[in-house]
């Protein structure tokens, strides 16, 4: 980041989990958007940001529990009578 | 009343029906699995933390005041499992380091700024940046996995964050801020590597 752009930027990771969820007023995300057209650092951290939140939901969206331990649980807690077996 | 409570009956479950737990295991075990074996990165440990959320909900559901949801009070649960576990097996960090942790301000100004973002899907999660995934996610302190697995992964709101955590939703937001800024540094480095010998080639 540039020292003529430090202030901002620093106002921008401050905001940035806000502007990222979508949580800030519009008239804030035009600010915003008005820094990141002019400051490619903060642009980067931006989309790689999104990008790092995204790969870890569609990595873990993959992740299932197997099928044993699903049987071992349903034994554990007595309930296996309602097994339905897939 | 929402979906939630509709689907699963509490009345039911308060009175002890054992095909309605039932119900219950088999809606939240797959959630609740995901987010132990991601706190723990063990298949073991995540069982035992899997079974172990579910006893206690179990022996406490006549207790449940409903002041949050169902699934909320689960992950409550489960969070609780996994950390005691996690202080278990690591009893040499200790909370000093964690305070210290929340102080150092330093350690979150971005510092990797090559723009990886573009690269292909099938790269981004072949089965080596997977494993780089999961590293960056076990190397976080656990103060800051467990906020970002229940708001990022598991999609719960920041409200419902701060209620599975009992902490207040300002800390949630920082933590949370922490540790994707912190994800994102760890996993720039490896892509942004990737992007160097791709540019190479």
């Amino acid at each position: 980041m540039s020292h003529n752009d430090q202030y901002n930027c620093q106002a921008l990771l401050g905001s940035l989990c806000d502007y990222v969820d979508g949580c800030l007023s519009e008239e804030l995300c035009q600010e915003i958007e008005q820094h990141l057209s002019e400051c490619d650092d903060c642009r980067v951290v931006v989309d790689t940001l999104h990008k790092t939140i995204y790969l870890y939901k569609k990595s873990a969206e993959e992740t299932e529990i197997p099928g044993k331990v699903r049987e071992r649980l349903f034994k554990a807690l007595n309930i296996e009578d309602y097994l339905q077996r897939e | 009343m929402t979906k939630e409570q509709a689907d699963v009956s509490l009345e039911l479950l308060k009175a002890g029906d054992r095909r309605e737990f039932a119900r219950l295991v088999d809606k939240y075990s797959n959630s609740l699995y995901r987010l132990a074996l991601k706190m723990l990165g063990n298949p073991l440990d995540a069982e035992d933390v899997l079974q172990n959320t579910f006893l206690q909900a179990f022996q406490h559901l006549r207790d449940f005041e409903g002041r949050s949801s169902v699934s909320t009070w689960l992950y409550r649960i489960a969070s609780n499992e996994a950390l005691m576990l996690i202080r278990k097996r690591h009893p040499e960090i200790a909370l000093s380091d964690i305070v210290s942790e929340e102080n150092n301000e330093n350690d979150f100004v971005p510092a990797q700024f090559t723009d990886w973002g573009h690269l292909p899907e099938e790269e981004l999660l072949s089965s080596e940046s997977r494993l780089l995934l999961d590293r960056a996610i076990q190397n976080l302190p656990e103060i800051y996995r467990i906020v970002f697995i229940l708001r990022d992964i598991e999609g719960l709101s920041i409200t419902e964050t701060s209620q599975a955590l009992n902490l207040t939703e300002t800390a949630i937001k920082t933590r949370l801020l922490r540790a994707r800024l912190r994800l994102r540094e760890e996993i720039s480095r490896y892509y942004g590597e990737k992007l160097n010998k791709r540019s190479k080639k």
